[in-house]
């Protein structure tokens, strides 16, 4: 179980990870960055995934399945246009 | 089925997946923070959500009996929704980049209200703790949704009008604390079985990402849509700790924080505060005036000369904007790059922090057209070699290289940085027309004595640029 103060100290490790990830990045990167951070909320797949498994009702039935394809959008959307943004990304000493 | 899922481990074993995903995020997205890396972070976040989805498919979490319909649902909404997400994001054009991440970032957002939904108006009750974090997810995600659809729709070009008036923030200001007022009441009843008190929370939550998001004008979207980005992460991340889900909340924390940062560097490089952004604002249709008069007169220059003038010079640097992605002018600037440094013309791209629509959207666009990313430099690397370049080719950029924001106050702008184009000897400024830029603001660059107007298309320019450079 993660409660209390388990809980606030992952919360704040990861707030710091992600801060630090960011801080130092060149602004040509931000777009890209954006979206792969974008594509990393599409996380949310998992607990949609559980939300629609734990539905009884048609109600819970209607609206996990909306979550997951949302969802599914996110994470799916998400990786694609971030890949084909840094798919792109060469320097001259390269080729 | 039933089987595997009352396996004792299986808790530890699902558990130990989502460290391993959680791991991969954030070594993917470090990896993503350097342009030498870049491509594999991707790859390492994908990796990483592969992982956490296949393992799941038998969670525990979701009770020791799952019938068999649920998980028929499961894999159609996730064939339907990430396949349209997977053509869709194929398909789409490079210069379309934001307005798809927002529309991706809002079904994250609509994804984490759906699971507040599924919590909240489920049987179950849980403890108030747990109840005031799937609420405040709820307002989040639901205002995260309804708000990135907006956006969506201005970038699109779907919605045009930019509403604002002081009745509609102080309609949306009073629906808010309603929303607020509901969510307590919810947490203090400590049981969710009243369904139309939920309903009502629900619809105006997302009402207040609606209207928070119509007043907002086209050239601030992309640092609400950052914003969005962040409280989605926010809200999967709290939606997170009401499943005991780690994964979900350590990546939707850190995207909280990378994005809350994203977001503060955006707001900077424009010069306007985040709340400028949200709750004033010119960057709208009608918003700005004319500032700084009509000054001098506008000087041409036509294609041949402007040839020349770049062939024979020893630096030249190249100011692009997002006119330059939308004439799809950069494949012929690159081609134009490549002539003069096989002349041994130094050759330079300055980008603007806000160039294209998001920060960094022009470096996509140039990398698109095949330009090494060692060629492109930020505004603090560039502006002190503005002095000494002989030409300086702005095509499509407008407000970023417009010197009003450094030496008028009355300007909108002012205090905005800006690329210091002014200062090279010779300026050529490619031009469609002779109407303003997206602020509509008055560009004061025009009329200087060193600059001159190349009109035309950008494409054709760029084009006729190269055929003339290879006369000489």
């Amino acid at each position: 179980m993660i409660e209390g103060f388990t809980a606030l100290y992952i919360f704040m490790l990861a707030a710091f990870t992600g801060y630090e990830i960011i801080a130092r990045v060149p602004s040509i990167l931000h777009t890209p960055l954006m979206s792969g951070s974008n594509f990393i909320h599409g996380i949310v797949l998992v607990g949609a995934m559980v939300a629609l498994g734990q539905a009884h009702s048609p109600f819970g039935l209607a609206v996990g399945f909306i979550g997951v394809l949302l969802a599914a959008g996110n994470a799916a959307g998400g990786y694609v246009v971030t890949e084909r943004m840094l798919e792109m990304f060469k320097s001259s000493k390269e080729d | 089925m039933g089987n595997i899922l009352a396996w004792p481990y299986l808790g530890t074993v699902i558990n130990a997946s989502y460290f391993v995903t959680a791991y991969l995020f954030i070594m993917g997205l470090k990896r993503m923070s350097s342009p030498k890396t870049a491509r594999g972070g991707i790859l390492w976040a994908g990796a990483g959500m592969l992982v956490a989805t296949l393992f799941s498919f038998v969670n525990p979490a979701m009770g020791q009996h799952v019938p068999a319909v649920n998980y028929v649902l499961m894999i159609i909404a996730m064939a339907v929704g990430g396949g349209l997400a997977w053509y869709s994001g194929r398909r789409v054009a490079m210069t379309s980049m934001p307005q798809m991440i927002a529309l991706y970032n809002g079904m994250g957002g609509g994804a984490a209200a759906c699971i507040a939904a599924v919590e909240l108006f489920g049987a179950e009750h849980h403890q108030r703790s747990v109840l005031a974090l799937a609420v405040l997810g709820a307002i989040i995600g639901a205002v995260s949704f309804s708000g990135s659809l907006i956006a969506f729709g201005k970038l699109q070009g779907l919605i045009r009008k930019s509403l604002r008036s002081k009745v509609l923030q102080i309609v949306n200001l009073l629906i808010f604390i309603a929303v607020v007022a509901m969510a307590i009441s919810v947490v203090v009843a400590g049981n969710s079985d009243n369904m139309p008190l939920l309903t009502a929370f629900f619809l105006a939550a997302l009402v207040v990402g609606i209207l928070t998001t119509l007043p907002i004008g086209g050239a601030d979207m992309p640092v609400v849509i950052s914003l969005y980005n962040a409280l989605t992460g926010l809200a999967v991340a709290f939606e997170g700790f009401v499943l005991q889900n780690a994964a979900m909340i350590i990546a939707g924390t850190v995207v909280g924080a990378a994005g809350g940062m994203l977001t503060q560097l955006m707001a900077k490089s424009m010069n306007r505060p985040l709340t400028n952004v949200l709750f004033a604002g010119f960057g709208a249709d009608e918003g700005a005036q004319a500032v700084g008069g009509e000054g001098g007169a506008l000087k041409p220059i036509d294609v041949t000369d402007a040839a020349v003038m770049m062939a024979f010079a020893n630096k030249v640097i190249i100011v692009p904007g997002y006119g330059m992605a939308v004439a799809q002018a950069q494949h012929k600037v690159w081609e134009l790059v490549q002539m003069l440094m096989d002349r041994d013309v130094t050759v330079k791209f300055a980008i603007h922090p806000v160039a294209g629509r998001m920060p960094g959207h022009m470096n996509v666009l140039l990398a698109e057209a095949g330009v090494p990313y060692d060629l492109i430099y930020d505004l603090e690397d560039i502006n002190a070699e503005f002095a000494t370049a002989d030409v300086a080719l702005v095509i499509g950029a407008n407000d970023v290289v417009n010197p009003v924001a450094k030496t008028d106050p009355n300007s909108p702008i002012y205090g905005m940085p800006i690329l210091n184009v002014d200062q090279a000897k010779n300026v050529i400024v490619v031009k469609r027309g002779q109407g303003t830029g997206f602020s509509g603001i008055e560009n004061a660059l025009f009329t200087l004595d060193n600059t001159r107007m190349l009109y035309g298309d950008g494409q054709k320019v760029a084009s006729d640029l190269v055929a003339a450079v290879k006369e000489y």
